[in-house]
């Protein structure tokens, strides 16, 4: 103890304890804790707080995930053995029922609009990026619709999969890349050789000739139609000029 | 509601090693200095979710988590002095270092006690300005106290812990 003051001044340089943060924002409520979970789609990483499932990933490792996890959300993270009733919420989720909260913190306002709408997608069906677009209304912001579901921190749960280019090229997924995206889809009921065979001829809708209601060719309202009923349609111009009117449940066009 | 757990986090991040270094210097040891960290961030979070955005917007951090460590300190402690037995006790939260690095957190806890052992206006006067490097015009106002008095508290302070050190080597 040459130098008092010096060794105050290294007194106050000491660092909290490892862990330090994490059990402050528990305490509050405000950690994120994780586990893994079996699922359909193989082993699923799950992050949650008390405001909701807040991140999901098919790491490889728990050291994987946190990883992911500290870089993307950026948020304290422990692993913790879950609540009672996620475990049934993540399979309800997966199958198709929507039973979860979430935590969009972090998010911007417009990230946000398109991650909620984009969970209104239902299984088994796909939207066009320009659809989410203008549904939030920013029909302009399609690139930046992409960009905000290439970095969904929830996807499985938010199905940012069920967002595809009109072009019929499934686009690109954060979840596992297209392959992984075309499983998924696949899974969940989507026929994806007929939608990427009308969307190379350049159909981007059915109209059902029985109803004079067109849709996106996913759309459930659609589905029961005879195939002899079903006509393919290449814009909203021709469909209306043949006397279609865009179906209200899966809006491929402004309803007039 | 979102806006608070936001700030009240980057909060928690920003300061958790100054409030704990502090609140070490106050108690003495580690295991009191992590229930007076985390109690103070506790407070912190509570009394945000009672202020408004003006108030909220025009808080100077540093100062007021200090504040509220103080207070926590005071409120706690009153009448109990730490001892160096707790000091040796066994403590499971640290990975055993280096010898040197275990060699100076040594060092520094048991100044740490040193410092915890203090009459309660000189070790706040000691804390805030020299642990915590603060001037004395800020350690004045986070103590509520004239500067003049604060000066006079960290001498005298400074000068305790001066003559325990030389009582030991006398030893």
């Amino acid at each position: 103890m040459i130098d008092l003051t010096t060794d105050l001044k290294r007194l106050g340089a000491v660092k909290a304890p490892p862990g330090f943060a994490e059990r402050v924002l528990a305490q509050v409520g405000m950690a994120d804790s994780y586990a893994r979970f079996e699922t359909v789609l193989g082993d699923v990483y799950v992050a949650w707080n008390r405001l909701g499932v807040s991140a999901a990933a098919r790491s490889a490792s728990a050291a994987e995930f946190e990883e992911w996890f500290g870089k993307d959300v950026g948020r304290p993270l422990q692993a913790a053995s879950p609540p009672a009733d996620l475990g049934k919420k993540i399979q309800d989720e997966l199958n198709g029922k929507r039973r979860m909260r979430f935590d969009l913190r972090g998010l911007t306002p417009f990230e946000q609009a398109v991650l909620r709408k984009t969970r209104q997608i239902p299984r088994g069906e796909v939207r066009p990026y320009g659809w989410v677009a203008r549904e939030i209304g920013r029909p302009a912001a399609v690139r930046a619709v992409g960009s905000a579901l290439a970095h969904n921190p929830i996807p499985y749960f938010i199905p940012c999969h069920r967002v595809v280019r009109t072009d019929g090229q499934i686009g690109n997924y954060g979840g596992g890349g297209p392959e992984a995206k075309k499983a998924i889809l696949t899974l969940e009921g989507v026929r994806l050789n007929r939608l990427q065979e009308m969307a190379k001829a350049g159909y981007r809708y059915q109209g059902v000739r029985t109803t004079k209601i067109f849709c996106y060719p996913t759309c459930y309202t659609g589905r029961h139609a005879l195939e002899k009923n079903i006509v393919w349609l290449h814009d909203e111009a021709t469909a209306r000029a043949a006397g279609f009117r865009p179906c209200k449940v899966c809006r491929p066009a402004v309803v007039a | 509601m979102e806006g608070v757990d936001r700030l009240f986090e980057r909060m928690v991040n920003e300061h958790k090693d100054r409030v704990f270094a502090t609140s070490l210097a106050m108690t003495g040891n580690r295991h009191d200095a992590e229930e007076v960290a985390q109690d103070t961030f506790f407070r912190a979070y509570r009394a945000l979710g009672t202020y408004s955005p003006e108030r909220i917007r025009d808080l100077k951090e540093r100062a007021w988590l200090h504040r509220i460590a103080v207070n926590v300190v005071r409120n706690r402690v009153r009448g109990v002095k730490p001892s160096l037995v707790e000091l040796n006790g066994s403590e499971s939260d640290h990975s055993p270092g280096p010898e040197a690095q275990a060699m100076e957190r040594m060092q520094l806890d048991e100044l740490a006690t040193r410092v915890a052992e203090l009459p309660v206006r000189y070790r706040e006067a000691v804390v805030l300005r020299h642990v915590r490097d603060l001037s004395y015009a800020e350690v004045a106002e986070a103590l509520g106290q004239p500067v003049g008095t604060v000066k006079a508290n960290v001498h005298r302070g400074l000068k305790l812990l001066r003559g325990d050190n030389d009582d030991r080597l006398d030893d």
